[in-house]
């Protein structure tokens, strides 16, 4: 075997995640399928699969959503039932894209996919312009923190690719990004069918002057998104090789989820409130002088200090909060509802404790985004604001300023399923 | 091929990253892990990352094999220089054992396969040997019904998999909560490419089984794929065995994996063919030419 030494090791830029939400006609699946065949991510024999089951139903055109469909009971129902992941590579960046289905009988396979996502793409139908579909999706996106929404507004074909009608439906939508506050919002008038302004400019709305949906996303900015600011590491482990080797070496596994250490820093470690200070930073083999935000480490400490699995090495001079009292937006996923007094486990990071469930303060009409209060239980897809009590303090930050040590999952005890997703505020 | 190779580096460090939280998760969720290995370059990447993920400590888990008894030669003995290299112990399962038990039915006919037999053996050695959580090399791109899978994939009593019935998996919290007897699945790799595979074990210069490499073979075509011959394969009347120049994609039961016709030799030759393929690695396997449904099947039956 050779060894490597002509490897070319570029630094690129790396992963972008992204979310599609959207209803059966509005044109999802076409805009995926037009990405990944225009990418050439579909393969041969793929698309000869492919062909064989639109043959099979007797359909006429190839029906792209038979791709990413991949379960027999969607195959059959011609429905998203659950997240779907997908992946294609252009020479300047990776993309996974979690599809998910967009009625509102969904709403939780939405936030399941919008959880991890960067950025999110809302499609817009041009004939209808914002619908409460629209106002769903975009807000789903901006309760899980997705800084980055790119609203397509599909099907300009059937409108002539008209400008104003274009215009006009961006004004909407400005006006929903303010009301809501989203940070980086973009519009691009487009033909998934036609393929205008996807991969290549369209030379139909020569109007437009902005990038093409694929050159956005390989463009788009996610690394000033990392939370650099205040050190957070979550113990998932606690590494003791007890061999002659490293005969005393106790190594604090897990992956930064704030800030960047340093060999040297000072550290605080929580619940025992004792400091320390960093002696190494190892990644396998290697001693790092630093390492920041989303990097899997062993952290070794000057001092011997009893930590274990829920703990966190944090800095002293900006902790996260610590409390049992917790407020925090959910949403419920089980069909067996939540109520007042409930008890639930919460996975919180790597730490686990019991909580019960005090008060829901108010349920959100996701369609108009009004409050309703006076709510006495949550059902299915309800999106909500609840106040909780836990067992033991856990050490958090708000769900805005940190996604990591602001999410929460709740599980039924009963049945060890998850039950919800929570965003501490 | 002399194109030039370029890797996304800062790509593969995330991928990497995550790999490695999981396997840190499986440590601290479960009891009983056990890592099971096929001899595949999939598997092998995870040794690999296991490796990274609790150096300076050993891998935490077993290794387990469950051997169809029809594998490439080449496949076993890496595989046991594999385990001493790393001080892991290696448990090995065979599919005889459970034909000869009655708990097994060979298939017959020319296309007879034991892939699908390899369940029933998996399941037994899982519940026999108490082990609840078993990691896997399985990718979220090989195939659609894998699309949908988790990363901590939940298994009832039977070791069945229900695709519509799945945990929403939210951020990076796992939930890896079980019932007695019931078990885990966990892909660590689930957000890989086959192209992120080829180009991890070229950085981090892995050694592979020497099947993957272009090499000399007694081969014959079977409806548009070449299958490596063993003595034991039933040919059609017009198949004929030849001699040809051929290496593997991915690496299974000697009886549905599929060859490719290759001149590449080197790792950079590999993830070159790889990158300018245009037919994904599964469509030289057999396995899944039975039914539009074939993997999904299986992996509600409890298969890898």
């Amino acid at each position: 075997m050779k060894t490597v030494d002509t490897l070319e090791i570029e630094p690129q830029r790396g992963l972008l995640r992204f979310t599609t939400a959207g209803s059966v006609d509005d044109g999802k699946s076409t805009l995926i399928g037009r990405l990944l065949y225009d990418s050439k991510s579909i393969f041969e024999d793929q698309m000869d699969q492919l062909e064989e089951s639109c043959r099979r139903r007797g359909k006429d055109e190839i029906d792209l959503s038979l791709l990413t469909d991949g379960l027999r009971a969607e195959r059959e129902q011609g429905i998203t039932i659950d997240v779907a992941y997908r992946y294609y590579a252009t020479p300047r960046r990776k993309f996974i894209i979690a599809d998910t289905p967009g009625h509102i009988q969904y709403t939780r396979n939405m936030v399941t996919g919008a959880s991890t996502a960067n950025v999110a793409l809302i499609l817009v139908d041009a004939r209808n312009g914002v619908l409460e579909q629209t106002v769903r999706h975009t807000y789903i996106a901006w309760l899980l923190n997705i800084k980055h929404i790119v609203f397509c507004v599909n099907k300009m074909d059937l409108v002539d690719y008209d400008k104003s009608t274009f215009n006009n439906i961006r004004q909407e939508l400005d006006t929903l990004v303010l009301k809501l506050g989203v940070e980086d919002a973009h519009f691009i008038p487009i033909s998934a069918k036609m393929g205008d302004n996807v991969v290549d400019p369209s030379e139909k709305m020569f109007w437009y002057d902005g990038p093409t949906l694929l050159s956005l996303l390989e463009t788009i900015e996610i690394e000033k998104d990392w939370e650099f600011t205040s050190k957070r590491f979550p113990v998932q482990y606690v590494i003791r090789p007890q061999n002659d080797a490293f005969h005393d070496y106790r190594g604090y596994a897990g992956r930064i989820s704030g800030g960047v250490f340093h060999k040297g820093d000072e550290v605080l470690v929580l619940p025992s409130q004792l400091k320390s200070r960093i002696k190494t930073i190892d990644q396998y083999k290697t001693s790092l002088p630093e390492a920041g935000f989303g990097e899997s480490v062993n952290i070794t400490l000057e001092d011997d200090i009893d930590i274990s699995r829920g703990d966190m090495i944090v800095c002293s001079e900006n902790p996260p909060l610590i409390g049992q009292e917790i407020t925090m937006m959910v949403c419920w996923f089980n069909e067996r509802p939540l109520q007042p007094r409930n008890k639930y486990i919460i996975r919180h990071t790597s730490s686990e404790a019991k909580c019960v469930i005090r008060q829901i303060e108010y349920k959100v009409n996701i369609n108009t985004l009004e409050q309703e209060n006076d709510c006495q239980q949550l059902k299915m897809n309800d999106i909500a604001c609840i106040s909780i009590k836990t067992t033991k303090p856990l050490f958090f930050d708000e769900y805005r300023k940190n996604t990591i040590t602001g999410s929460v999952i709740l599980i039924d005890e009963a049945t060890n399923e998850t039950v919800a997703a929570g965003m501490i505020i | 091929m002399s194109a030039k190779i370029t890797i996304n580096n800062q790509h593969l460090n995330e991928l990497e990253n995550e790999a490695i939280y999981v396997m840190r998760e499986i440590a601290a969720q479960f009891e009983k892990p056990v890592l099971l290995f096929s001899g595949g370059k999939d598997s092998i990447v995870l040794v690999h990352l296991a490796i990274k993920a609790f150096y300076p400590a050993r891998i935490p888990f077993p290794l387990m094999h469950i051997d169809t008894g029809h594998n490439f030669e080449e496949t076993l003995t890496f595989r046991d220089e594999l385990a001493q290299e790393v001080g892991a112990q290696l448990i090995v399962r065979k599919v005889q054992d459970s034909i000869d038990q009655g708990r097994a039915t060979e298939e017959k006919g020319i296309n007879a396969s034991r892939n699908k037999l390899q369940t029933v053996t998996l399941l037994d050695a899982i519940e026999e040997l108490k082990f609840d959580a078993a990691i896997g090399g399985g990718r979220r791109d090989e195939e659609k019904a894998r699309a949908k899978e988790r990363f901590f994939s939940h298994r009832d009593e039977f070791g069945q998999w229900d695709p519509k019935n799945q945990r929403p998996e939210l951020w990076n919290i796992f939930n890896g909560r079980k019932n007695m007897g019931e078990h885990f699945r966990v892909f660590p790799i689930s957000n890989w490419t086959e192209l992120d595979v080829w180009q991890y074990i070229m950085r981090e210069n892995i050694k592979l089984p020497s099947l993957y490499y272009t090499h000399h073979r007694k081969a014959f075509n079977r409806d548009g794929v070449w299958l490596a011959f063993a003595p034991f394969m039933q040919l059609k009347p017009a198949e004929k065995v030849v001699d040809i120049d051929v290496r593997c994609r991915t690496i299974g039961d000697i009886t549905c994996t599929g060859l490719t016709l290759s001149t590449a030799n080197t790792l950079e030759d590999i993830v070159s063919e790889i990158a300018a393929s245009r037919i994904t690695e599964r469509g030289g396997r057999y396995d899944d030419k039975r039914s539009e449904a074939a993997m999904e099947d299986r992996k509600r039956e409890g298969y890898f």
